[in-house]
């Protein structure tokens, strides 16, 4: 059975593994461009951030202090035996940020948009944000967190398929560049991409695909992956390193998710998960055995499904 | 850029001998008292006319743009874990009143100042900019932090927008970004890469569809 003390207790595990341990597969994407990079400045500041994430973990404290806007990502097979609802479940991990806070310690950030009044605890109105996916043929229910800043490297335009990719690259290089100055977007990042669905799909698609697939993990459509192996080069090609300064080192890895669109559209998002980028997740089996890991493993062939019925056993 | 950055340890409250050392791309760390404050402690200081301590600038004259990740215990005291900036460009509207004011000479932050401000605002008096590094180190920060001297109207403004005096030791790494003379590092870097842009952009044709903005040239940056 899998009950609310146990899903409150993997939420609140996860907060503090987010905030604290940089992701191994970031980790060894940051090191394969600190590798590349032959300038000095940059190369001072992705090894300060390789020493950051070292002091993180041994002292047990954040790696960045703004935690972003904490969130979660739900995942339950069909077949979960839950106890105490879906609100319950909602319950369970409202209440895991609220301790989280208190104890990692995360920053309160959020407040009220227009009275910027808080809790103190990252919980209000429409807050901490709850996506819900279903997966066929699994009894487990998983959790990921993710805590991203969110104040720069994010973009949305309408494109249309006359555009064509070249569109989307302009699009992309503008998004890289504007942001990339002075480093406001803390690169080197995972970038995400979200090509059409409608508006709200497409910011959607773009920041699942930077904050839930790990580094080196490719689209099954092989020439989605090309593009994604391009576009990672081309930001790589600016010429720009951390902080602004002159480098290499703008992408540590590219993801594009795609859904189908209105015919005339071609709407595109892209999104920057920051130098701490920071995903945790815990996959409680229908036992109550909660299991550890970092890849959210969120976007599964079922997922991206295209078809009308989906072969379940 | 040179191969080897310089390295400079300063005792604060910070003398101006050793703020005119400072070059763009040396590496500062600081002992001493450090204050944050950002735009919740300058609108009510500046604005809603809230008094500082009379010797702020004997306490200290180094102004970070931050807010903590910390929680308060039972006991009154603080946890500070992670500690990091915030980005300072929204702030410049507030810089010269609050160097007249506190007699702060140097600014720490995310992403240094607007391009003007350096040789209009910091330097005119005698006030230099450092950034953190990547601007994630909170960890690196967070152990540089011994103590929690005071902190500031936390019932009015929140644990992220009180003013916190930090006792500081071996604090940083920090870069410089702007000298006495208004000379900036993150000026000077975006100049080296907006040779590069043009470039980029060649043989990518213009989308079907405009959008009205503020700037098509990318060689500008947007704070």
């Amino acid at each position: 059975m899998i009950n609310l003390e146990t899903v409150e207790s993997a939420g609140y595990e996860i907060m503090k593994k987010a905030a604290i341990d940089i992701p191994a597969d970031y980790l060894g994407g940051i090191k394969e461009v600190q590798k590349a990079e032959t300038n000095t400045l940059s190369g001072y500041v992705i090894k300060t951030m390789v020493d950051n994430y070292e002091a993180a973990t041994e002292d047990r404290r954040p790696m960045c202090a703004d935690t972003g806007l904490p969130r979660y990502y739900i995942k339950i097979g069909d077949d979960a035996p839950l106890s105490g609802g879906f609100t319950g479940i909602e319950r369970a991990l409202r209440s895991a940020t609220a301790r989280a806070t208190l104890d990692v310690p995360l920053r309160p950030n959020r407040v009220h948009p227009l009275w910027r009044t808080e809790h103190n605890n990252n919980v209000g109105i429409n807050a901490p944000e709850m996506e819900w996916s279903f997966e066929p043929d699994a009894d487990w229910v998983d959790i990921t967190t993710v805590h991203k800043g969110g104040l720069f490297g994010t973009d949305y335009r309408m494109l249309f398929p006359g555009d064509g990719i070249d569109g989307i690259k302009r699009f992309y290089l503008d998004t890289l560049i504007s942001f990339g100055k002075r480093g406001l977007c803390c690169q080197p990042a995972i970038v995400g991409v979200g090509i059409g669905g409608s508006k709200d799909t497409c910011m959607q698609l773009g920041k699942q695909a930077a904050c839930l697939r790990s580094v080196g993990n490719r689209n099954p459509d092989k020439k989605i992956a090309k593009l994604e192996m391009e576009l990672k080069e081309i930001g790589n090609g600016i010429g720009m390193g951390p902080m602004g300064f002159v480098g290499s080192s703008m992408v540590v890895d590219c993801h594009i998710e795609v859904g189908f669109t209105h015919t005339g559209g071609m709407p595109v998002s892209v999104h920057t998960f920051c130098l701490s980028s920071r995903r945790a997740t815990a996959r409680i089996h229908a036992s109550g055995e909660i299991e550890y890991r970092t890849d959210p493993q969120w976007f599964t062939p079922y997922m991206r499904r295209e078809t009308v019925e989906w072969p379940s056993t | 850029m040179a191969e080897h950055l310089n390295e400079y340890i300063l005792d604060l409250p910070a003398q101006p001998e050793a703020i005119a050392q400072l070059t763009p791309g040396s590496i500062v760390f600081l002992n001493g008292i450090v204050y944050t404050a950002r735009e919740g402690v300058y609108e009510c200081v500046l604005n809603d006319g809230k008094k500082l301590p009379d010797n702020l600038a004997e306490i200290s004259n180094v102004n970070f743009h931050c807010s903590p990740a910390a929680a308060p215990r039972n006991d009154g005291s603080y946890d500070i874990g992670g500690v990091t900036a915030t980005a300072s460009f929204r702030f410049s509207k507030y810089l010269a009143q609050w160097l007249d004011l506190t007699n702060t000479k140097i600014i720490i932050g995310k992403g240094g100042m607007p391009r003007d401000d350096y040789k209009n605002i910091l330097a005119p008096r005698g006030a230099v900019y450092l950034t953190t590094v990547g601007y994630g180190t909170g960890a690196l920060l967070g152990r540089g932090v011994k103590g929690v001297k005071d902190v500031l109207w936390m019932d009015e403004l929140g644990i992220a927008q009180a003013m916190w005096m930090f006792e500081v030791e071996n604090f940083g790494p920090f870069l410089v970004d702007s000298d006495l003379q208004g000379n900036s590092l993150f000026a000077e870097q975006g100049d080296l890469v907006n040779q590069n842009i043009e470039g980029l952009y060649k043989g990518l044709k213009q989308p079907t569809l405009q959008r009205y903005g503020e700037t098509d040239d990318r060689k500008d940056e947007l704070l």
